[in-house]
């Protein structure tokens, strides 16, 4: 008997075992029941990296506040090295132009194709009325020659030429923003992204440019002009990072300096401007906020800065160009055929029926909803 | 007519430039003995004293220059009006405006009366052109109102002088060049007062940059041919010319200004006190406005007026008198009225005016 009660005990166990077993194996499936979706980010980093990035920077405010030497600071290079400066007598018929110099820069594999539009001439005639109209000009024409490409045949290659980011640059000599820094801004919020700066703020003591910084964003707001705002923290983020994002935002306007040299300054080679009475240490955070712009510029906000570019200023752009469009369509009274508007053959025929589909599209979906809700309210009485 | 000749001649003062005694004179009288010629320095000092004198200075650039500041620094006192704490109310003014304000300041005894004329609005607005046409309206009305004191049949014994005698032009430190608007500015009034221009703010530029900067913007009022005080016709020897010729070297001056005052090396000092450093404004090491010090007030504050008075103020009586065919003299109190009458072309002899 007990022979039997022997030979069933191990079945029960041998029983229990695999039941256990079994329990075994399904939390090991299921720690192996992962798709491996995970590692999208991975893939995208990959390609991204192979691709590259570009990011058009624009700098604009008047000659001699030290852009060319900010823009040479932050990303390295010399950007200006062939640069003549102009006399006054020269620049007497000058007007606002446009340049732009592009550098591939490579860091740890990562190459940035940096394009700086620079704005020579702006706000230094004796008359500068309209003297941001060049500028405003060429932003749109960027805007223009995206959306045109956007709905061309050939989307592969499509270059993105839009200023994804503009550097206003305040001189520190006055008591706040002048009516040309106003203008300015206020022409040109709604179709970049500004990040006002305080410039050469090595002529500031502390509680100067803490006045100026202060009466700097008072203006802004009175104005109501819209600067590049930081996206706000997501709620899951560490503290430090919490903090670090607060004194950013309390600091703006950044007052910067920027150097071309590099002086010996505590026992280091630091980039830095040398004066009889001390040495001014561009890196230094006491000293300006020249690293806090760079971090913000390129280390954590350079893709919101892409971003906020495309999804809101250039969807305004295209949401003004389309409804100018369509309601020109309407006065002139013609359904089919292409207009001047952007001269394009066939795309454009394509993008109206394009429009037409989506409407369509719209109106079914709505109709749907209307009678989904239907039933459920049958449903319910 | 408008051709302007300088009157060649300036009436000197009736004071010999060297004690006689040091040299016999070569043209003739031999002096037999001390007769206290020399003398008649301590007798004009004495009567300097007990009446003083005025000095007024402008002072033109874009707001935010340091304009005030310079001004007290300079005088040590507070003459020109503080506007670093503006608030929102006191906006920068539409169109340039005139503001003039006097003290008297006194120091070893004599009395000096400084009106310091502000020039807010200047280069501020979008559009800044002509913006230079109330300053000249201004300094023309001055010398305006010295005529008609000078050309009255009872005139006062001591004609009240409000006529620019220097006015300062603050350059912005860009490192750059002049902008287009400190040319224009300077070009229409470089003729009509004397013009001493400043670099402000200089703290902003390391050594290099400085002398770049004086240099390039030396080159540009060359080429422009803007003469600058001190102007290079009027230098009457060969030690003047020596000396302003110097003088000349080193303009513009690079200037910072201050009131407040750090301790530096167990001394009080102005100064300005940043993170490095403190930029001490004696310190000529630092900036040179003890250069600039010295020059407008310790060497060369007579002839400034002299200046004033012989040349630019005679330059707009000439024209006035040419384009009115001569001046009737008037009692006072009644205004001067163009009337073409066929007067005798008289030489309006014009008193030596008091210091």
């Amino acid at each position: 008997m007990t022979y039997r009660w022997a030979q069933t005990e191990p079945e029960q166990s041998r029983a229990a075992e695999s039941e256990t077993n079994v329990n075994v194996l399904t939390c090991v499936f299921q720690d192996k029941q992962y798709v491996g979706f995970a590692t999208l980010p991975n893939q995208v980093h990959r390609k991204s990296v192979k691709k590259g990035f570009d990011f058009t920077l624009m700098v604009a405010g008047e000659s001699g506040l030290g852009k060319s030497t900010l823009v040479n600071s932050l990303f390295l290079t010399d950007l200006y090295k062939d640069r003549k400066l102009l006399n006054a007598e020269e620049r007497i018929n000058q007007t606002v132009e446009i340049t732009k110099h592009t550098v591939d820069i490579e860091e740890k594999g990562v190459k940035l194709k940096l394009t700086i539009v620079d704005t020579p001439g702006f706000g230094d005639a004796v008359n500068n009325n309209e003297c941001w109209r060049p500028i405003t000009d060429y932003t749109d024409q960027q805007f223009e020659q995206y959306f045109r490409d956007e709905s061309g045949l050939n989307r592969k290659n499509i270059l993105d030429n839009r200023v994804h980011c503009c550097l206003y640059f305040i001189p520190p000599f006055g008591h706040g923003l002048r009516p040309v820094d106003v203008e300015f801004m206020k022409a040109l919020h709604e179709k970049v992204n500004i990040i006002p700066l305080i410039s050469k703020a090595d002529c500031l003591t502390p509680s100067e440019v803490k006045k100026l910084k202060d009466r700097v964003r008072d203006e802004i707001e009175h104005f109501g002009i819209k600067v590049y705002q930081f996206p706000e923290c997501d709620s899951d983020e560490e503290e430090e990072f919490k903090q670090m994002d607060k004194e950013l935002k309390e600091c703006t306007p950044f007052a910067v300096i920027g150097s071309n040299t590099v002086v010996e300054a505590r026992g280091q080679r630091v980039r830095g401007r040398l004066y009889p009475w001390g040495i001014v240490e561009v890196e230094n955070q006491s000293h300006c906020d020249f690293v806090k712009l760079r971090n913000m510029l390129i280390r954590s906000h350079m893709h919101d800065l892409k971003d906020v570019t495309c999804d809101v200023h250039y969807e305004n752009y295209r949401a003004h160009c389309i409804q100018e469009m369509t309601s020109k369509l309407a006065q002139d009274n013609r359904t089919g055929s292409p207009l001047p508007i952007l001269p394009l053959p066939t795309p454009d025929v394509e993008t109206e029926k394009l429009i037409k589909m989506k409407d369509e599209e719209l109106k079914r979906m709505q109709e749907m909803l209307e009678k989904m809700q239907q039933q459920m309210h049958e449903k319910d009485q | 007519m408008s051709e302007i000749v300088p009157p060649e001649v300036r009436p000197k003062p009736a004071v010999p430039a060297k004690p006689s005694h040091v040299a016999p004179p070569s043209s003739g009288s031999a002096l037999l003995g001390y007769i206290g010629i020399d003398t008649i320095i301590e007798q004009m000092r004495k009567k300097t004293m007990k009446t003083g004198f005025d000095f007024n200075i402008m002072v033109v650039g874009q707001s935010g220059l340091g304009k005030s500041t310079l001004v007290n620094t300079l005088f040590k006192s507070q003459v020109s009006r503080r506007s670093t704490s503006w608030s929102r109310d006191e906006k920068i003014p539409k169109t340039v405006e005139i503001k003039s304000a006097s003290h008297v300041i006194e120091e070893g005894g004599v009395k000096m009366k400084l009106t310091v004329v502000d020039t807010p609005g200047f280069g501020d607005q979008i559009n800044n052109e002509n913006c230079w046409e109330p300053i000249s309206k201004y300094i023309n009305e001055q010398y305006e109102k010295f005529l008609k004191e000078e050309v009255n049949i009872a005139r006062k014994k001591r004609i009240p002088d409000t006529r620019v005698h220097c006015c300062l032009y603050f350059i912005s430190p860009t490192g750059h060049s002049l902008r287009q608007l400190d040319i224009e500015f300077m070009k229409h009034l470089s003729r009509v007062v004397n013009i001493i221009p400043v670099i402000a703010k200089s703290d902003t530029l390391t050594l290099d940059e400085k002398t770049e900067f004086k240099q390039r913007v030396r080159k540009e009022l060359e080429a422009c041919g803007i003469e600058c005080y001190p102007q290079k016709e009027f230098d009457e020897d060969m030690e003047d010319k020596s000396d302003n010729d110097k003088i000349r070297e080193a303009m513009p001056f690079a200037v910072v200004g201050s009131d407040k005052e750090y301790q530096v090396n167990g001394k009080r000092v102005l100064g300005r006190k940043t993170a490095w450093g403190v930029v001490e404004v004696e310190n000529p090491n630092h900036c040179e406005f003890s250069l600039l010090r010295d020059f407008m007030i310790r060497s060369h504050l007579q002839d400034l007026k002299e200046v004033t008075h012989n040349i630019h103020y005679e330059t707009y009586r000439a024209k006035r008198l040419n384009d009115n065919g001569g001046l009737h003299p008037i009692s006072s109190g009644q205004d001067t009225q163009e009337i073409p009458m066929p007067i005798k072309h008289t030489q309006v002899i014009s008193k030596p005016t008091k210091f």
